[in-house]
């Protein structure tokens, strides 16, 4: 990995010298505060300084966007939360968020509006795709060149929104071979952190949902999981654990994937 | 005369109690709160035609899809020939249309008999399916009791209707071959049905004159029979779906799956804490629940979601809380709907028109909190549904009545409330490190 200090403008630094960024990046809580998910933010970081985009962070600006609170019934609580990030993205005149998570993305892009917080929003994956398509982004396989890479959505970019193929088509740039779950795109099966069920014990049942999804992919055998959301990260992380392949298979974001391949 | 008044009386009965449990229907499913969807007509009538009448859904699992196309196709198609079952039955001719439509008349029969082949393979199939090679998602608990004979009765009707046609049709190209028909004889010797000029002579080839008679008549009877008796049936059954999915498709969220609605009673309450100037959009001095514990706190739309539902268990077969053992099975969500729906329908009846209340509700009663907080909001049974039922909008309404009015939560999830109250996070960490990484 690159050792380059990485540098990251808070939006207040950046209002105070009356700039604007191109972009806000939304890091959210799980990029902020867990060990493993703070790495995806700074490849994220490493990649947007590494084609010189304009952006910014709110730092301690910036709020749980609510998506658990709501999902788990608090509406109250998600509506507080929500008027507060739009007042402080209000405030600053934001228009264009790339956020480093599915919830949040999805949250900002379709559940704000409501509340009168109008953004354009998109998932760190559709930033490096686009990156990469207008030729600011050049990727090389490097490390993972020829590896087996399976690729599993993340439900609140895939079905909820929609987005299979930036993270497949970013994938693909690195040469590597690509692998299918039976039970992927539309059909693709929750790593079992979305709904609040992160911050609970699992009803009873037979299996743990992550366990279950674990064994699907490891069947392809693969060197990386590739995931685009840091909840199924650490779900899948577990997962790959519970089967002791941690040594065979590593549990990768794809910012990880390009800033490690570009040793950015 | 006889058969004029029995066919009169099967045709007004038939009609009027099929009207009257539909309006029963209807009155139950706006029992429902109101919601208003009549934007994006065009999309809205493009995704009907697409999902209902062209059951794109469906072809997700192409064996069942095209075996259920040849039912939909012969039930569609079957139709036709009952408007000459009408005309017949009321002016006391037979096959008055024949002489008149000629090679077309020749054609559509035998198009009817085609495609009522491939249903009885179907229908056959499905039966195996059902009871022989146990499908897991059709043979899940939820469907003990009544949901399984319901639906083996609907897939006997099927079988004994297709029956019925052959028997009319087979009998009376014996009759007709034999110039004993009731049919106008146009001298080409056969009715050339593409299925019955065959297995007609097979079947019934040795029958006496009088023989064919009785069994061309039990075909005809009993297909008109069938017909209205099925029409009848349809209120009572998971079978709604064959009228209710296109409705149902039509009233899609069109949205994005992963937009939950935004509660404009809780709104009321938070705005003005940020804006002193904020103008409520509801009703004040209306009694307010937040959430939902019966099924009147439902929208109608959800409500239509339950008799649209025709129990085919791919939401549950596609929920990654069901197929690792949990509780949850959205399935049974939308049939927990439906009979509660059901129940307070009946108390309305019973009690000229009001609700008296019964102690029971949804949540509770039908639906409990453990298959409620399973859910992983996943999206995965609400893209599974073959008629764009949302079970997922209603567990999350569940979740804010045992929230927002009842504090029923798991008590972990108090834990990530606090937090995302006091710092921002569902963990504790405090908001003013929340940048810390960049040093780390």
């Amino acid at each position: 990995m690159n050792s380059t200090p990485i540098k990251v403008p808070t939006m207040a630094e950046m209002a105070a010298k009356g700039e604007m960024p191109d972009v806000l990046f939304w890091v959210g809580c799980s990029g902020s505060f867990d060990d493993r998910a703070k790495k995806i933010t700074k490849a994220i970081v490493r990649i947007l300084n590494h084609v010189g985009i304009k952006f910014a962070i709110l730092a301690h600006e910036e709020g749980c966007t609510g998506d658990p609170a709501k999902r788990a019934g608090n509406e109250f609580l998600f509506q507080m939360q929500a008027m507060q990030n739009i007042t402080v993205l209000n405030g600053y005149n934001i228009k264009k968020i790339v956020t480093g998570c599915p919830h949040c993305f999805n949250t900002i892009k379709n559940e704000y509006p409501a509340l009168n917080g109008h953004y354009e929003v998109i998932h760190h994956t559709q930033l490096v795709q686009q990156l990469i398509n207008d030729g600011k982004l050049k990727v090389e396989g490097g490390e993972f060149k020829g590896k087996k890479i399976v690729y599993h959505d993340p439900c609140y970019l895939g079905r909820a929104n929609n987005v299979y193929e930036a993270p497949r088509e970013v994938i693909q740039k690195l040469d590597v071979e690509l692998a299918e779950m039976k039970r992927s795109k539309e059909k693709g099966f929750c790593c079992g952190a979305g709904g609040a069920q992160m911050f609970k014990e699992a009803e009873k049942g037979t299996k743990e949902v992550n366990v279950e999804r674990a064994e699907e992919a490891l069947a392809h055998n693969p060197d990386v999981i590739a995931v685009g959301c840091p909840f199924c990260n650490t779900m899948m992380t577990d997962g790959v654990k519970h089967f002791n392949k941690e040594n065979k298979t590593q549990v990768l974001d794809v910012a990880e994937l390009i800033a490690k391949a570009n040793d950015l | 005369m006889i058969s004029l008044i029995a066919f009169i009386i099967i045709v007004v009965f038939g009609t009027y109690f099929f009207v009257s449990n539909s309006k029963k229907i209807k009155r139950n499913i706006f029992l429902g709160k109101p919601k208003t969807i009549n934007d994006n007509k065009s999309e809205r009538l493009k995704t009907m035609l697409l999902i209902a009448f062209g059951q794109k859904k469906m072809f997700a699992k192409p064996l069942p899809a095209i075996l259920h196309l040849f039912i939909y196709a012969a039930f569609i198609i079957t139709q036709i020939e009952l408007i000459e079952i009408f005309f017949d039955g009321f002016t006391g001719s037979h096959r008055a249309f024949r002489p008149a439509l000629g090679s077309f008349y020749t054609f559509m029969i035998s198009l009817i008999e085609i495609l009522s082949i491939l249903a009885f393979i179907a229908t056959v199939s499905f039966l195996s399916r059902r009871n022989l090679l146990k499908i897991p998602r059709l043979v899940k608990s939820e469907l003990n009791g009544w949901p399984k004979l319901d639906a083996n009765l609907i897939l006997f009707a099927e079988i004994t209707l297709i029956c019925f046609i052959f028997m009319m049709n087979g009998a009376d190209e014996v009759l007709y071959q034999k110039n004993w028909s009731h049919a106008i004889n146009l001298n080409d010797g056969s009715l050339n049905f593409s299925i019955s000029k065959i297995i007609g002579p097979v079947l019934f080839g040795n029958m006496s004159e009088a023989g064919l008679h009785i069994v061309e008549r039990i075909g005809w009877w009993g297909h008109l029979l069938m017909v209205f008796g099925f029409l009848n049936y349809l209120p009572f059954s998971k079978h709604l779906h064959i009228l209710l999915a296109f409705p149902n498709t039509y009233f899609s969220n069109l949205n994005p799956k992963g937009q939950i609605n935004t509660l404009a009673s809780v709104t009321d309450v938070v705005a003005p804490n940020f804006n002193p100037e904020y103008v409520p959009q509801t009703d004040q001095n209306a009694p307010q629940r937040f959430g939902v514990k019966d099924v009147q706190d439902l929208t109608w739309k959800n409500l239509l979601d339950a008799y649209s539902c025709t129990e085919c268990g791919r939401c549950t077969a596609a929920c990654p809380q069901n197929a690792t053992g949990k509780l949850l099975s959205p399935r049974k969500i939308m049939m927990d709907v439906r009979d509660r729906l059901t129940e307070v329908g009946k108390n309305i009846d019973a009690n000229k028109g009001t609700f008296i209340d019964d102690g029971k509700s949804l949540l509770g009663n039908y639906t409990t909190p453990e298959e409620i907080w399973a859910c992983n909001t996943c999206n995965a049974c609400v893209e599974a549904c073959p008629v764009n039922i949302n079970p997922l909008e209603i567990i999350i309404e569940i979740r804010r009545y045992l929230v927002m009015e009842q504090s029923q939560n798991p008590a972990e999830l108090n834990g990530m409330f606090t937090n995302i109250e006091n710092n921002g996070a569902p963990w504790q960490f405090s908001q003013a490190d929340r940048a810390n990484w960049i040093n780390e």
